[in-house]
């Protein structure tokens, strides 16, 4: 008897054994279906036949739909595809069946590596790559094996394509109609998995599944939940972090029909806000404007960009806690003055800005509550709410919206998005209210990729090559404070402020980083590539200065500056010289090409620019990028996350591209004063190469970013003769 | 509170509200249709663009008083257009969408400019969607999405 056949009896047991044996295989996943019915209802729902075990993740339908779990927020990453295009694969499910649904929070939706529900350090596919495989794969094996025992022949002379299992003589069934049988198979507790040569959709550009809804109206973000009796919720927040009010005006604000209630609750920096309730977005936000409020702002701190900057200046000039220390710390002073570089860049304060302003529905109904909303960090979002609401995180059924980007912003440690929208809906219990932050108070409210100050000091070898290097960073640290700070700060740096320096590809013999982590009065948050925004932008473009100073090609010096071990940036180095040379070597009058490369969260990248200036602006003609991601899951996803993502990156370029604070207050509130590119202001074109590989993969999401700016300053700086250190670039 | 009767994608609608009610929280919130979105609240961003009588109309700004009755086309209903459709279909074949967010706005300001302007150059291009911000910048393929739609419409 096979191992597939022989316990079939077996599992026509109790509900109990059948929970116990779903449970092994695929994490708790009956639990989490069946997350917001009492447990009494959770035993009665499960005394017919379930109609597959992982259900937790997959669902196959009678009418042959193959409904795909997926454990992480799509906020235009792509996940929402190529996590079920994995599992199909292995699955052999017919890819124009499968339906994918984004997950709500559950244990069994956790991230497998850190252990919470979340999409960050661009893990999804890198975390779940194996994971969605063995999905795929023992639901497989189940259907083979019901369909071996139906049949009565051993499972290993049955093959499946395209949703169906076929076996010996001629036979074949729908997965569709061996699902309810398969169900009752034990869940295999290995399986072999596909060689690279036998997948069907890894590795093949395969369209977005949810391209058409976004684009005909009908797909529905958080922002455009609508439920019934529902309210909308606007909130008053301090003019600086951690204030709060003397005294509430609200007489004429109550005075608008369609308010239904105005209310102080507390921030998460201490201070107190003030929220209005009314029926509408418009009600709200006219009852809002006609608030009057005396803040009293004494005793909280007043972050002020231009004295940060002094004082961070004046930090980076005194060696901070070790993060990197590697050879003589003395190298240095053997070098003449004429042989060094010394450099201090300058970094703004970065709101993220996703297209979809933040927000938050919630419906607390006592003892339980339901809530709405666009999370990177469902788990985190889930135990606030539970908090606030003194429930426990089971008695919040968590749905996982859409999400109109998020960069980050949507991935807060302290929650607190989720923390106000749960204390409105606890004061209005029964009623579902959605929390909406306006531009305005997203651009203003903190939460910011923090400003910094490096200062770098290089003494450069007869060869040209740097030999001694010294460099002290000066910020915010994202994670004081928070539940990720004993992990990530170690030894008083924070990894994420000094990430793509301290952990530099380059071969340098004396190399000393340091870190400064000031505390200041302005909430601060992972941007798109986080550490490396500022750490890539400070390494290549000293790097090209030091391949200038040498006369040297600017790819050459990088290749003879890498370590031997730096595979994947040797890879894509070479590739983008390959690609890159039909343009590059004939460059009009007035144009220079830029270079620069750099690995993140195990992507290495390395691009070339084509630039020009117009109208005192810096004028992207063409990227070539080619992209070391190891095996590439979906290629059209790849091309389409770098040929965007390096647009998001010249944010840091943009004129309007910081947020500034005088005197406490944030001087930008909406994309006037800070303004995002443009078509414009975007690359006219981009080629994106990858290079082929079978290594297992490495994240897509944020690599794009840290490459692009570096590499067009890269560029200006032939055509000008001019460094540029300071952004955001003000003046080209 | 005044009533307006509305033409929205052909059919006709009645509204209550006050009088300065943008048209984009009329349409979002009264006539729950949401696919027209709202980002920034100052016609500086796009995504709540709607055609008002043909014209791409940032819809946050136009008080719901002002529209009299010049007929609406919003998202959900340019698919009924020819030139909708195309654009549309272009969308999705090029794969042009990532978060999504912005791309009613981006389709609606593309579907005006090619009624006007079948066969854009680039600077067309640049200068009918240069309101329009899409933060995760996937402005590389919407340039290839629109030249692709402009080939389906000759």
């Amino acid at each position: 008897m096979t191992a597939a056949t022989n316990s079939a009896n077996d599992l026509l047991l109790s509900r109990r054994s059948f929970l116990r044996v779903s449970a092994t295989a695929a994490g708790g996943l009956i639990v989490s279906l069946y997350l917001d019915l009492p447990l009494a209802a959770q035993e009665a729902s499960q005394a017919k036949p379930k109609v597959y075990p992982p259900d937790a993740f997959v669902h196959i339908k009678p009418d042959g739909k193959i409904v795909i779990q997926v454990n992480r927020l799509e906020f235009g990453q792509g996940v929402h595809t190529a996590l079920p295009m994995i599992l199909a694969d292995e699955l052999d499910a017919d890819w124009s069946q499968v339906v994918s649904e984004l997950a709500p929070a559950a244990d069994v939706f956790k991230d497998p590596l850190y252990g919470i529900q979340m999409v960050g350090g661009s893990g999804s596919i890198a975390h779940s790559f194996q994971q969605y495989r063995e999905l795929g794969a023992k639901t497989r094996a189940m259907l083979v094996a019901a369909a071996a025992e139906q049949w009565n022949v051993p499972s290993n002379q049955c093959r499946t394509e395209a949703s169906v299992v076929r076996g010996p003589g001629g036979r074949s069934a729908k997965y569709a109609n061996l699902a309810v049988a398969a169900a009752h198979m034990p869940v295999p507790e290995t399986v072999p998995l596909k060689k690279a040569a036998e997948f069907r959709l890894v590795g093949k550009k395969i369209r977005r599944l949810d391209s058409r809804p976004k684009c005909d109206g009908s797909l529905k973000f958080g922002l455009d939940l609508d439920l019934p009796r529902m309210k909308v919720a606007l909130v008053a927040h301090p003019p600086i972090f951690g204030a709060s009010p003397r005294s509430v005006d609200d007489t004429a604000a109550r005075s608008i029909p369609g308010v239904a209630d105005i209310f102080e609750i507390p921030t998460v920096s201490k201070g107190t806000a003030v929220a209005v309730v009314a029926d509408k977005f418009w009600t709200a936000k006219q009852a809002r404007d006609r608030l009057r409020i005396d803040w009293d702002l004494s005793g909280v701190e007043r972050a002020d960009s231009s004295q940060l900057r002094e004082k961070y200046k004046a930090l980076a000039g005194t060696p901070g806690n070790v993060a990197v220390a590697r050879g003589d710390e003395k190298a240095l002073d053997g070098i003449a003055a004429t042989n060094r570089i010394v450099a201090e860049y300058e970094f703004p304060y970065l709101a993220h800005s996703p297209m979809e302003p933040l927000n938050t529905t919630v419906r607390f109904d006592g003892n339980r509550a339901e809530v709405w909303a666009g999370s990177q960090f469902q788990t985190v979002d889930q135990m606030a709410i539970a908090e606030v609401l003194g429930l426990k995180p089971d008695q919040i059924t968590f749905h996982t919206e859409m999400a109109g980007g998020g960069f980050g912003r949507r991935a807060t440690p302290d929650s607190h998005v989720q923390r106000e929208a749960a204390a409105i809906a606890k004061r209005l219990t029964g009623t579902p209210v959605k929390l909406v932050w306006t531009r305005e108070d997203d651009v203003q409210g903190g939460y910011y990729r923090p400003m910094h100050v490096h200062r770098v000091e290089i003494g450069i070898g007869a060869d040209g090559m740097p030999v001694a290097w010294h460099h002290v960073i000066v910020g915010q640290s994202i994670v004081a404070g928070t539940p990720f700070a004993s992990f990530i700060i170690k030894n008083g740096v924070d990894e994420t402020a000094v990430e793509g320096t301290a952990d530099t590809h380059y071969d340098i013999p004396n190399f000393h980083v340091s870190a400064h982590h000031p505390t200041v009065n302005v909430p601060v948050l992972w941007w798109r590539s986080v550490g490396h925004t500022h750490n890539a932008f400070v390494m290549e473009t000293l790097i090209d200065e030091l391949a200038t100073r040498a006369k040297m090609d600017p790819i050459a010096y990088r290749r003879k500056l890498l370590k031997p071990d730096a595979k994947k940036l040797r890879a894509a180095l070479d590739l983008m010289e390959e690609k890159s040379a039909v343009w590059r070597t004939k460059l009009p009058k007035g144009h220079a090409v830029g270079f620069s490369c750099h690995e993140s969260f195990g992507t290495g990248v390395a691009c070339a620019v084509d630039v020009s200036i117009e109208n005192e602006r810096p004028k992207i003609h063409r990227v070539t990028v080619a992209v070391d991601p190891g095996l590439a899951v979906n290629p059209l996803t790849i091309e389409s996350q770098f040929q965007a993502g390096v647009c998001f990156g010249i944010s840091q370029l943009m004129a309007k591209g910081a947020i500034t604070l005088k005197d406490g207050y944030v001087e930008q509130s909406n994309f006037d004063a800070y303004t995002p590119p443009y078509i414009i202001d975007a690359p006219a074109a981009v080629d994106v190469h990858i290079v082929p590989s079978t290594e297992k993969p490495s994240g897509c999401g944020e690599p794009p970013v840290p490459v692009i700016s570096p590499a067009v300053v890269n560029a200006l700086s032939q055509l000008t003769g001019k460094r540029y250190r300071t952004l955001p670039l003000v003046t080209v | 509170m005044e009533t307006y009767k509305l033409t929205v994608n052909g059919q006709p609608k009645e509204v209550t509200v006050d009088p300065g009610t943008p048209l984009l929280w009329v349409l979002r919130e009264d006539l729950k249709m949401t696919g027209t979105k709202y980002g920034c609240g100052i016609a500086a961003c796009g995504a709540c663009t709607v055609h008002v009588a043909g014209v791409a109309t940032r819809s946050c700004v136009v008080p719901v008083s002002l529209i009299g009755d010049r007929p609406i086309v919003t998202i959900e209903g340019i698919g009924q257009d020819p030139v909708g459709r195309a654009v549309q279909d272009a969308w999705v074949s090029e794969d042009v969408v990532q978060c999504g967010y912005c791309q009613s706005g981006q389709i609606m300001s593309v579907v005006a400019l090619l009624k006007r302007t079948p066969k854009p150059t680039d600077t067309n291009i640049e200068q009918s969607m240069g309101g329009n911000i899409c933060r995760c910048g996937t402005y590389v393929r919407i340039r290839e999405a629109i030249k692709a739609a402009s080939q389906q419409l000759k």
